[in-house]
């Protein structure tokens, strides 16, 4: 049996266990044992550890379970171990881990839940620790909702904690010196007279050793890493080359494969003939798969071009053709049987809008592509008795699951490596490009097969967000907004995933009204109803969610009834918000931008506001409204996290947030005709360029207690800022997605 | 058909008309140029032919004349070139799967501008595109590099 301690403070219990030649740290998963990550690295008995820490001869391991697509998970994660067990970034070594139950990501169903992110007190706690243990149940090794600092947290710190008095006590065993002598410095014990001892010789001692468990976590002001500029682990091999990605992998004897499918997804395959593409230069065979075919070939680009050759009879998409047909099941869909929530409702919406002259308005936003940068892939070697697959993924024990669920192996003989992706943006939260691959290599058992998407396939079965509309009414008194009355219809994206999953989605889905039900403010009459679109094309999470468009939504619509009130466009959501971090947030992007100054002939500023994943983030977007189109000069944005685990991460994360939110707010769409996506590569789904990109300045705030995710948030306020902006510069209130259907853009 | 990449030459046995890029990366196993759209619109296979930043998407192998520089060749972790060692200096990469590509557009025009001004960086670099929205960093990362290179 490892050795377990138990935290009483916490509900953890903590320990450690001998691995070969060293020593594993971790946590128990508590209730029942799950299943253990590294069964095949334990003695019997030591089963139920979920180690964080791994310290052998080879060295010291940091396993962090959250994936890294792009936003410094692993750097982060590693530095939340390397602070308490102290030692530097550059002196271990960080696995992704392999999957497992126990790895289970107990803060990314909160957003799930209907219970605002500033909701505090009993039912809020209640409600958080039903997202745990939830969490847990499901087993969600995920990343994702902006989840993996705060999840992650106290967790690896407090491991890192653990290990490290566990290590002293091993050198007081091993020296006969007093643990209070000792001390530790850059992954060894340092003894009274000077002499070191790595940790790396004390593991097996350590292995031997009880678990010293109650421990404290460092103040925050003795932080080495924490808090300050960190260089990523992966900044050098990403500035070299020499970083390899999911579609990278190499195996001896592997042979290359594509795939080709429906474009109207879902919509089957009622023949085809592959005989040009058998007979081209290094074809090794085409072979049915679900939807569609694959391609095996010596080469990606030899498989590309052939599964181009082949001609296929589609069958017709499960869902309307065409936008337009489209629209119109969303612009029907604000009915009562259709409503799926109404989790605000201040005041007394109807009578007070009967008896007003009223502001009415229809917006409306697109479906939009996910489309990292590097297309889907995965590489797999099946036989009769085990699977291997090497991909980028945010879900390995989902797809664990369901490529057991495909093969009829155990999942235990299902071997998920977990490698670095070039992007995401909650696309690789879907397995669908795996269980393709794995049926393409059921053809060629025993032979690694390393199957890409073309961008054309990528970009047209996409998972996208949903296309949404909105109808907002409201009313303004004495030069305030008085009343609000916001409906959102969208297509569930809870629903929808769940479903791959082969799991119901029960209750409403937050998701339709995320950044929008949950603002900070008190208008005195209030409503926000969502209503669920029946499902057309799948959806699926997208860059912040339910929030990324409904933002958009919910600000606008706010500016209109600030203009209408006549009232200043910060000073009113100011004297509307009654949350103090977000209050705080408001006031110091009004200082950074100088709002109120003047800025000059055909310039103009806009401000939005969005609380999303419980981070309250403010924007002003500054432009100039030239003969060639509008310029986007300058973006402010002010967040509220909490702590600041990295500032140049912070700062990157963000600046790419804004930039995300701005380019889709310009320039992105998925249209349908046909059934199929419109767009199908970067020429005509357009997205921001350098040219475009305005000096982006940002500023963290760390006035809550709470510690948050940054990777998303300052998405959703980045549209809404810039429309706001568009009206201010040339009184022209833009109520759809893309703007540049509107108006140019430089 | 003979290639040099990286001052290495190699003999390879293929159509005419398969892209560089898929020649670098499925024949001869150089995986630093990447492939993000293969239409040219992206830049991330973006490798040097004599010094000239090109789209290995869509540069038919056949049509090569000249050496050509991957980012394998630019500079390596330990002998890093000014480009890269201002990329890291300013932390650009997020996923990083566009960097190589931005790495050698940024190179190539640096070595015809020595002094660029924003409009020529906003112009240069346009053609490149990163997902993850790194365009500040690469905007300060490359001023930091032209300083390097000048020598200042
Ligand atoms: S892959 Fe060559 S430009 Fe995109
Ligand atoms: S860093 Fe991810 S695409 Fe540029």
């Amino acid at each position: 049996m490892g050795r377990i301690k138990t935290i009483a403070r916490r509900t953890f219990l903590i320990g450690s266990a001998a691995i070969a030649g060293g020593v594993a740290f971790g946590y128990y998963a508590y209730q029942k044992p799950i299943e253990n990550p590294l069964l095949d690295g334990l003695a019997e008995g030591q089963a139920a550890l979920t180690p964080y820490v791994l310290i052998d001869e080879s060295g010291i391991t940091l396993i962090t379970p959250r994936a890294d697509v792009g936003q410094g998970a692993y750097s982060v994660q590693a530095a939340l171990i390397a602070e308490e067990l102290d030692v530097r970034l550059d002196q271990i070594r960080v696995d992704p881990g392999v999957p497992s139950a126990a790895y289970y990501n107990g803060k990314v169903a909160f957003e799930g839940f209907p219970l605002a992110a500033t909701a505090t007190g009993f039912l809020a706690d209640k409600g958080r620790i039903a997202s745990d243990v939830a969490g847990k149940l499901i087993g969600l090794q995920l990343t994702g909702g902006s989840s993996t600092v705060p999840d992650a947290y106290e967790k690896l710190r407090m491991a890192g904690a653990v290990a490290r008095a566990t290590l002293l006590k091993a050198a007081e065993h091993k020296t006969g010196v007093a643990v209070a002598k000792l001390t530790t410095k850059d992954g060894a014990v340092i003894l009274p007279d000077g002499t070191e001892i790595s940790y790396t010789s004390l593991a097996p001692i350590a292995a031997v050793t009880d678990p010293v468990v109650q421990v404290r976590l460092k103040p925050v002001s003795d932080w080495r890493y924490l808090g300050k500029d960190m260089q990523r682990v992966d900044i050098v091999a990403k500035s070299t080359g020499t970083q390899s990605y999911g579609i990278d992998t190499v195996m001896d004897g592997m042979v290359y494969a594509t795939v080709r499918t429906n474009p109207r997804i879902g919509g089957g395959v009622k023949g085809y003939d592959d005989g040009a593409a058998k007979a081209m230069r290094g074809v090794q065979a085409v072979v049915p798969i679900t939807g569609g075919i694959g391609v095996i070939a010596d080469n990606t680009w030899r498989a590309f071009q052939a599964a181009l050759a082949v001609d296929f009879e589609w069958g017709a998409a499960p869902y309307p053709p065409t936008s337009d047909e489209m629209w119109a099941v969303v612009g029907n869909s604000f009915t009562s049987s259709l409503q799926d929530s109404q989790f605000k409702d201040d005041g007394d919406v109807e009578t007070t809008l009967n008896e007003a002259d009223i502001l009415e308005a229809q917006y409306r936003i697109p479906y939009l592509a996910h489309a990292p940068l590097e297309p889907m892939t995965a590489t797999i070697l099946l036989t009769d008795t085990r699977l291997d697959i090497w991909t980028a993924t945010q879900i390995p024990r989902f797809m664990q699951v369901n490529a057991a669920k495909l093969t009829g192996l155990d999942a235990d003989d299902v071997h998920v490596h977990v490698l670095m992706s070039g992007g995401s943006f909650g696309r690789r939260l879907e397995d669908d490009y795996v269980q393709q691959a794995i049926e393409v290599a059921g053809a060629i058992k025993g032979t690694p097969v390393k199957m890409t998407w073309a961008r054309e396939e990528d970009m047209t079965h996409d998972f996208p967000r949903p296309m949404q509309m909105s109808r907002a009414r409201g009313s303004v008194k004495d030069g305030q907004v008085y009343a609000y009355d916001l409906g959102i219809a969208a297509q569930s994206v809870t629903a929808s995933q769940l479903s791959r999953i082969g799991q119901p989605a029960l209750g409403p889905d937050m998701m339709i009204v995320a950044g929008a039900w949950d603002q900070p403010f008190s208008i005195p009459h209030y409503r926000v109803t969502g209503y669920r679109v029946p499902e057309m094309v799948p959806v699926s999470s997208w860059r912040s969610v339910g929030a990324s468009g409904n933002g958009f939504l919910h600000d606008c619509f706010l500016d209109e009834l600030i203009h209408a009130a006549g009232a200043d466009p910060l000073q009113e959501r100011l004297r509307l918000c009654w949350h103090e971090p977000s209050r705080k947030v408001l006031e110091a992007v009004g200082e950074m931008s100088n709002w109120g100054s003047d800025l000059g002939a055909n310039r103009a500023r806009g401000v939005a506001f969005t609380l999303s994943f419980g981070v309250p983030v403010a924007e002003v977007v500054e432009i100039t409204n030239t003969s060639d189109g509008i310029r986007i000069d300058k973006v402010y944005v002010v967040a509220e996290v909490g702590k600041i685990m990295d500032p140049v991460n912070f700062e990157n994360q963000v600046q790419g947030g804004v930039i995300w939110g701005l380019s889709h707010a310009i320039m992105g769409e998925l249209s349908f005709d046909d059934g199929v996506a419109e767009q199908d590569n970067f020429d005509t789904y357009e997205v921001l360029r350098l040219y475009q990109t305005p000096e982006i300045i940002v500023q963290g705030l760390e006035n809550s207690t709470q510690i948050r995710g940054i990777g998303e948030p300052s998405v959703p306020p980045a549209a809404p800022a810039l429309a706001n902006a568009i009206f201010a510069a040339t009184g022209k209130r833009i109520r759809e997605l893309p703007l540049n259907k509107h108006i140019d853009f430089i | 058909m003979q290639l040099s990449v990286n001052g290495k030459s190699y003999d390879i046995d293929v159509e005419d008309d398969m892209p560089l890029l898929w020649v670098l990366r499925d024949e001869l196993g150089i995986h630093g140029p990447k492939y993000g759209c293969g239409i040219a619109q992206c830049g991330a296979c973006t490798v040097h032919i004599d010094g000239e930043a090109v789209r290995s998407c869509s540069y038919a192998v056949g049509d090569v004349q000249g050496a050509i520089t991957t980012i394998e060749g630019l500079g390596t972790p330990d002998a890093l070139h000014a480009v890269q060692a201002a990329w890291i200096t300013h932390q650009v990469a997020q996923c990083g799967y566009c960097q190589s590509g931005q790495i050698m557009e940024a190179a190539a025009f640096l070595a015809g501008n020595a002094n660029p001004t924003d409009t020529d960086i906003d112009d240069a670099m346009s053609s490149n595109l990163c997902r993850c929205g790194t365009y500040p960093r690469i905007r300060a990362a490359i001023k930091t590099a032209a300083a390097t290179l000048r020598g200042a």
